[in-house]
């Protein structure tokens, strides 16, 4: 099977080319990038990419596909699903699954399913301690052996510094990062959206900026003592960004994430009650978005990962307070990220570093360049198309998007995976 | 001027003209408890049916009393917080009454929102009995209507308020009420007690009782829920009490004819002495009183009327 997309704009930040190319595709794999014209059509399939941008495939380092355990939510098979849809070629899968992916055979499980699955590729984070429970540590070893590539918590905090001392450790024992998810739960308390003046007005219980920037602090102080990677999760506030931006500058070895809900909603989304506004962490103020802007700006945010966490109305159509945090975004990553381009925050090359090469370089997984011999994982994205959110529409099997009937420009056209156009609108 | 709204969820959302055609109305409603035969047939074979998720005596008898003064049927369902964790969703409950005609479902919630979610989803209207820390708006308009009455305006009175700011869904509508129609208000407490953008609201925030009663025309006491003791919000009783309750010497800071408010249930000699309580410039009785009046002012602009 050979491919040749030609005449698109090529974006890839891994060689620092943007320029008019042909893209060849042999065997999976990338077998040629050329000036235009220069490869011969020779009876292969031709795609014709004229005004649209080639970039190596999207990759979101943070997803919930709820399988095993949590089928009527989401499954592996519709979570790749709304994956390709998004213009992602692959996934990193979160462990909170039920049972908790903390060992090789559900590493193994989940890995099964997306082969079978055949969309994109699932790369399967284990649990950083048994269970999630924050007590001992999960077997690092046995997992990586069978294909995980981070190990997270995610969902809860490490609330035991030490245990998060002897993880640090661990993982670096087998050359894997840690994924942090930053909450201390005692400052957190009761609370259910963001600590300010909405939460005033709303009369729902706040939880502070602090209760994140606080462990981040924690957690930049223990890799200053054990080395290794540390990635930090979804964040969200103003502090957190600047604690990051001066521990690199100290050379720490952190990278971290944000959500494309973290620059593209405040808390006053969560007014009416709004309960697919309700996320952990919760959506901040407008003086936190920007600070996650001038973040992916300056590098000290490396990677968009939408934390895509699906929920049915058993767990959202409820009062605030009883309802699940969480929210979908595979399918509107692209599109609300894409916005930062269209304002001028991030170049276009910027943006696809943040979203495919340094998710692949901080999970140390293939992808996230269109070198020769690379998968050839692509996706093409019109940046011009007009589209109107439809939660109903969504491959996903769950529906909780605060961004239903959102006017975006800019969206995935096709996606390859290994050479395989698995979607195309 | 009629009043177009389906729902009461809060104060927020009313605009003076509005606030003031309620207590209007309510003062003239305000009669009928008075007379030897205190019913009128205004709402007759209207129903309102009151769902408590949260224990209350007053304010559910008060709309049970006020909906009988005007003739309406009602019905009340008292749910058990354990039970509703266990048992059907809130959806499932509404539309099970709805289902049975009421006109009106008065509600309380533990949860900020409940009444909204209900109202959203509901054909009858809706009013809101306090729902979480975030309203509880009959309260906050019989409130008004009290120091109306006592000080025939609204305009420019300095209004104190005193307590556990931070659970207080009575604080948070009160001071979008007092505000709204003119009044300046403070609120003190311990720090713990006074959530971040309180000013926000509107309100000045002091740490100090005796600087919030100062000059004050009005003052409100609020409720010291006893289970914040072991959330760390107090160090003792005796201290609270010490600090932020209300006693005779106070008085002495506030304007001569200064009245004292409570939403009850009174904490005797915690957050007011009974001397204040009981005394001369105590309305709390008369807040009583006039909740009955509020809500059957409500009750009667929602769907009595030509709405009938």
């Amino acid at each position: 099977m050979s491919l040749l997309i030609s005449g698109g704009l090529v974006v890839d930040p891994s060689r620092n080319l943007e320029a008019v190319q042909d893209v060849l595709i042999e065997n999976g794999k990338i077998a040629a990038v050329e000036s235009p014209g220069t490869i011969p059509a020779d009876g292969r399939r031709v795609i014709a990419a004229a005004n649209l941008v080639v970039t190596p495939g999207l990759i979101d380092m943070h997803v919930h596909l709820r399988e095993p355990g949590e089928e009527y939510k989401e499954s592996i098979l519709t979570g790749t699903r709304a994956a390709v849809a998004g213009g992602f070629t692959a996934v990193a899968a979160m462990p909170n699954t039920k049972p908790v992916n903390d060992n090789a055979a559900i590493t193994r499980f989940i890995l099964e399913q997306a082969r079978a699955a055949d969309l994109a590729r699932v790369y399967p984070v284990g649990a950083i301690s048994m269970g999630s429970a924050g007590q001992t540590l999960s077997e690092y070893g046995d997992q990586k052996e069978a294909g995980a590539v981070a190990f997270s918590d995610d969902g809860h905090p490490v609330m035991n510094p030490m245990l998060m001392r002897r993880a640090l450790e661990y993982a670096r024992t087998f050359d894997l990062p840690l994924i942090a998810h930053e909450e201390d739960l005692d400052l957190r308390g009761d609370g259910v959206m963001h600590e300010g003046r909405i939460s005033l007005e709303l009369g729902l219980r706040g939880i502070p900026s602090a209760a994140e920037e606080a462990m981040i602090f924690r957690d930049l102080a223990l890799l200053q003592l054990t080395g290794g990677r540390l990635h930090i999760a979804h964040v969200s506030a103003f502090g957190s960004v600047a604690l990051i931006r001066q521990a690199k500058a100290a050379g720490l070895t952190v990278t971290a994430e944000t959500a494309p809900h973290y620059f593209s909603l405040t808390d006053e989304a969560v007014k009416g009650y709004d309960t697919n506004a309700k996320v952990n962490p919760p959506l901040r103020t407008a003086a936190d978005v920007a600070a996650i802007k001038e973040g992916l700006m300056d590098g000290a945010l490396d990677a968009i990962a939408c934390d895509h966490a699906p929920h049915t109305s058993l767990e959202k159509d409820l009062e605030f307070e009883a309802a699940a945090f969480g929210l979908i975004g595979l399918e509107t990553s692209l599109g609300l990220s894409l916005k930062l381009v269209q304002d001028g925050v991030l170049t276009l090359a910027q943006l696809v570093a943040a979203m495919s090469t340094n998710p692949a370089r901080i999970l140390g997984i293939p992808g996230g360049t269109l070198a020769v011999g690379s998968p050839a994982d692509i996706t093409l994205i019109d940046l011009n198309r007009q589209w109107t959110v439809d939660a109903n529409t969504f491959a996903s099997k769950s529906r909780n998007c605060p961004f239903h009937d959102w006017t975006l420009q800019g969206k995935a056209v096709m996606t390859i995976v290994g050479g395989k156009v698995v979607w195309e609108v | 001027m009629e009043f177009r709204r389906k729902d009461l969820l809060g104060i927020a959302e009313l605009d003076p003209d509005e606030i003031r055609h309620i207590l209007d109305t309510a003062a003239s409603l305000k009669e009928i408890s008075t007379r030897p035969i205190k019913k009128v047939p205004t709402l007759r074979g209207k129903t309102v049916v009151t769902v408590f998720y949260e224990p209350s005596t007053r304010t559910r008898m008060s709309f049970e009393i006020a909906a009988k003064r005007l003739s309406a049927d009602t019905l009340n369902l008292t749910v058990a917080a354990s039970s509703a964790v266990k048992g059907e969703t809130l959806s499932d409950t509404a539309y099970n009454l709805e289902a049975m005609q009421p006109d009106v479902l008065v509600i309380r919630h533990y949860a900020s929102g409940a009444p909204h979610y209900l109202a959203r989803r509901l054909k009858c209207g809706v009013i809101n009995a306090g729902d979480g820390l975030h309203a509880h708006p009959t309260q906050a308009l019989l409130d008004l209507l009290t120091v109306r009455e006592a000080k025939g305006r609204l305009d420019g009175l300095n209004v104190a308020i005193i307590g556990d700011i931070a659970h207080s869904r009575v604080a948070r509508s009160d001071i979008q009420a007092f505000t709204k129609m003119g009044s300046r208000v403070t609120v003190a407490g311990p720090a713990t007690m006074l959530p971040p953008y309180l000013e926000s609201l509107g309100a000045r925030v002091t740490c100090s009782l005796e600087e919030a009663v100062t000059g004050a025309d009005v003052i409100m006491m609020l409720r010291l829920q006893l289970e914040r003791m072991g959330q760390m919000f107090l160090s003792t009783l005796r201290e609270y009490s010490r600090f932020f309750g209300l006693a005779l010497r106070h008085l002495e800071l506030a304007q001569p004819d200064a009245i004292i408010m409570h939403p009850g249930p009174l904490n005797r000699g915690v957050e007011i002495s009974p001397e204040v309580a009981d005394g001369a410039h105590s309305v709390i009785l008369e807040q009583v009183t006039n909740g009955v009046a509020v809500r059957m002012a409500m009750l009667y602009l929602m769907i009595g009327g030509e709405k009938a």
